[in-house]
């Protein structure tokens, strides 16, 4: 949707005009992030995540393609290349660093995004469907990220691959077929190794077009605000270009000097050390753990770790790593039911003092469940993923219906322009304002 | 009375998490033992503090110290270690001529056809082989070493937790099991062939000191070449064949990030600009 107030596009010159006429490219830029998108005047720097998200996959794209061209997915030879793209590809470590470790701020990226979404409520209506594909979204990147690593075809990647395809055996009956089927054999090799490189190059452009419809969808109600007030006169709001153009390259620079630190300091700080050691399905690694990014859903996996049972008989209903595997996933799957769990009309977490409180109880609980998917599994870390997986599911299933049904919410400021200025005299609504703020 | 559990509930998991963290071995109070302390956890030694040029930042190569170190390699570990990745054309980013990469190359016998039989026969190395590996194959390698496979050498300090002072510690860490250890787990006491190592990752190790004298290799700058002074070189040398790019990704960086810095700089300046027309908090 558009705002009645929002600027129109004129064509500058014969060219545009033409354009305009047969292929209205720029009047589409032009309303989407150009002066003609207005946009609510009061966003905050957690409202910059979505454009370093669109970003990250643009430079992973980049870097991806430039890595394939010297790669070669065949297992005898797949480490010894990524090492050859070190080595003796012009650029090619940059390349490699920038993709490895580009991945690792893709979902530090996409971690603030979704938490500011959490926090501010974000995907509530009239914001569902955005939100739903945002989840759809963290799922592919998730699988892309997975597949990647098992690229480079070192002991992590080997065992890390190794591990996850055996979740699947976990479901019963199809789960050992099933298994086989997704690796083309018993274990990871040859065949696995094929498939993944091709998925790993496939599904980022798939991401690529959700995210399409990602902001699509949300041009049609357009951003949310750090007070959840809609926007209801022109004064609540700026176009897009030059107010968040300008803040956006403020915060690409700060991002991209963050990134580069790593990239060029600290290049495998992210990563893990066995990596470097060519895959070999004789030698098991000590610990075998994912990327950091997927801690909190490891630990949520490997939290479960007794079968339910028929008491007294020990009859097995449902094998702990089942179990696990269920939850893992669940706890991704639960997000989707996330606008119909939280009823509070109120959507901003500055103004629910009760959901606040829980809110940075639940990040105290991720930042157990992370702590816990990078340590070893036992004691006292196994005790705390459980506690911890436990209250993470209770955080959603209980407490958010809860808090958003008892809650009294303080009061909200009338308008974005209110709460910016203190006042706002255009009390009438839906009257587009015809002078300029 | 919500408010006030959601605050007991986020104190407890706060408190659980301190408690757990700072307390050492508090946790094995209420969950039970951790796993036995294996000898392992308890004489085990994290690598010596030691610095390399290439460290930090700033750091480079000190070409004379990858060519010492080069020597140490071809002279002591090459009888047992390959350098799979590294290519003899490489040498000359550590300062080697063409005749001199040449002849370094010669000096291996690489997997080659007989010209006149095309029988399988080694030939002697050429600028584009890689360093290879001694032994024919991995079967021949553990025969030769108690069963224990002697690992590439080319990605070391990347593919160990310590990097370079890891492989320093290794190699200058040969001593004889302490008492104690004996005593308290007479299991952990060295098998046959195995090294008691307290910076190998469990103690005992397959690989027998390779370096146990002073002037075991003579140097060609002159340099004292003491059993600390190898393992540096060596070291050293294994840095650079593990990231040959490693100086130069530092040096890019630089250039690149100061320009960032500049851009960003003139980036805030221009939000600033463009936001301080409108009036409230941006
Ligand atoms: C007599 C053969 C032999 C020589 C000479 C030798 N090594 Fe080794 N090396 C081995 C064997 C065998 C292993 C495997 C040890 C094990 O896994 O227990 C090994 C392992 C290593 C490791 C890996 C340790 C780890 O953390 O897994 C490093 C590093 C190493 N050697 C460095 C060197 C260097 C540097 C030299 C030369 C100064 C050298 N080696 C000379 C046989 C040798
Ligand atoms: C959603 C975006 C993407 C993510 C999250 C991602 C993630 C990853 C990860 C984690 C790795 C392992 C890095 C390592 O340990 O070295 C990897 C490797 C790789 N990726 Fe991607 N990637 C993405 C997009 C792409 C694209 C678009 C391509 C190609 C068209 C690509 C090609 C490759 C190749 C060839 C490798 C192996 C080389 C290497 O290991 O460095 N990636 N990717």
């Amino acid at each position: 949707m558009s705002f009645p107030w929002a600027k129109q596009y004129e064509p500058a010159n014969d060219f545009t005009k033409f354009l305009d006429e047969k292929l209205p490219l720029p009047r589409f830029v032009y309303n989407a992030v150009g002066a003609g998108y207005p946009v609510p005047r009061n966003l905050n720097y957690f409202w910059n995540f979505g454009v370093l998200a669109g970003f990250c996959l643009v430079l992973q794209i980049i870097t991806g393609v430039v890595l394939a061209m010297h790669y070669a997915a065949d297992a005898t030879v797949a480490f010894d290349k990524v090492e050859h793209i070190m080595r003796d590809v012009n650029y090619g470590w940059l390349m490699r660093y920038a993709h490895a470790n580009g991945a690792s701020f893709f979902f530090m990226v996409i971690y603030l995004h979704i938490f500011r979404g959490f926090f501010y409520s974000s995907y509530k209506a009239p914001r569902e469907m955005i939100w739903l594909l945002g989840v759809t979204i963290f799922l592919l990147m998730m699988a892309t990220a997975f597949m990647g690593y098992v690229l480079p075809w070192g002991q992590m990647s080997f065992w890390g691959a190794k591990v996850i395809t055996g979740l699947f055996g976990a479901i019963p009956l199809v789960g050992e077929p099933l298994q086989i089927w997704l690796l083309g054999g018993y274990a990871p090799d040859d065949a696995a190794l094929n498939r993944f490189f091709s998925l790993h190059f496939l599904l980022p452009f798939v991401i690529a077009g959700v995210v399409i419809l990602h902001i699509w969808a949300l041009h049609i109600p357009g951003s949310s605000n750090p007070t959840g007030v809609e926007i209801k006169s022109e004064s609540d709001t700026v176009p897009f270009h030059p107010y968040y153009t300008a803040k956006d390259g403020f915060g690409l620079g700060v991002f991209l000097i963050l990134f580069s630190i790593v990239v060029f300091y600290l290049p495998t700080m992210l990563g893990h050390a066995e990596n470097y050691i060519p895959a070999n399905p004789l030698s098991t690694p000590a610990l075998i753990v994912p990327e950091w990014y997927f801690y909190p859903f490891y630990a949520i996996l490997r939290a479960f770790t007794i079968d339910v049972t028929i008491p007294f008989t020990g009859i097995v209903l449902i094998k702990a790593q089942l179990l696990g595997v269920i939850a893992m996933f669940a706890s991704i799957l639960i997000w989707f039911f996330l606008p119909w769990l939280d009823k509070s009309p109120v959507r901003s977490g500055h103004y629910r003092p009760l959901f606040r409180k829980f809110f940075y109880v639940f990040l105290l609980c991720m930042a157990i469940l992370f702590v816990c998917g990078g340590a070893p599994a036992y004691e006292p870390y196994i005790m705390l993923s459980q506690i911890a997986t436990a209250y993470y599911f209770l955080h959603f299933l209980v407490i958010l219906p809860i808090v958003s049904s008892i809650e009294q919410p303080k009061e909200l400021p009338f308008s974005i322009t209110e709460a910016v200025l203190g006042k706002d005299d255009k009390s009438v609504l839906d009257k587009p304002a015809a002078a300029k703020a | 009375m919500i408010r006030i559990g959601a605050l007991a509930l986020g104190f407890f998991f706060f408190a659980t998490v301190i408690f757990w963290s700072f307390i050492p071995g508090a946790y094995t109070h209420f969950f039970g033992e951790h796993p036995p302390k294996a000898a392992e956890k308890v004489f085990h030694l994290e690598p010596k503090d030691v610095s390399f040029s290439f460290d930090g930042p700033f750091g480079s190569w000190d070409a004379q110290q990858l060519q010492r170190g080069l020597k140490v390699y071809k002279e002591t570990c090459a009888a047992c270690h390959s350098l799979e990745q590294v290519s003899f054309r490489s040498l000359s980013e550590i300062g080697y001529t063409e005749a001199e990469v040449k002849a370094i190359a010669a000096e291996f016998t690489v997997p080659g056809v007989n010209p006149d039989t095309g029988e399988a026969e080694g030939r002697p190395g050429l600028p584009t082989d890689k360093f290879p590996s001694p032994y024919a194959n991995d079967i021949a390698a553990a025969a030769a070493n108690n069963n224990a496979i002697p690992p590439d050498l080319s990605l070391m300090p990347k593919a160990r937790k310590g990097g370079a002072p890891y492989i320093y510690s290794l190699l200058t860490g040969y001593q004889d099991p302490p008492a104690e250890l004996l005593q308290k787990y007479p299991e952990a006491k060295p098998g046959p062939g195995l090294n008691y190592n307290p910076y190998f990752k469990n103690l005992n190790i397959a690989m027998v000191a390779p370096l146990t004298v002073d002037g075991q290799v003579t140097y060609d700058d002159g340099t004292e070449a003491t059993v600390d002074q190898m393992a540096k070189d060596v070291s050293a040398f294994l840095s650079w064949t593990a990231e040959p790019t490693m100086i130069e990704r530092k040096r890019t960086g630089f250039w690149w990030i100061g320009f960032l810095i500049f851009a960003t700089i003139l980036a805030y300046l221009s939000k600033k600009q463009v936001w301080s027309s409108i009036k409230g908090k941006d």
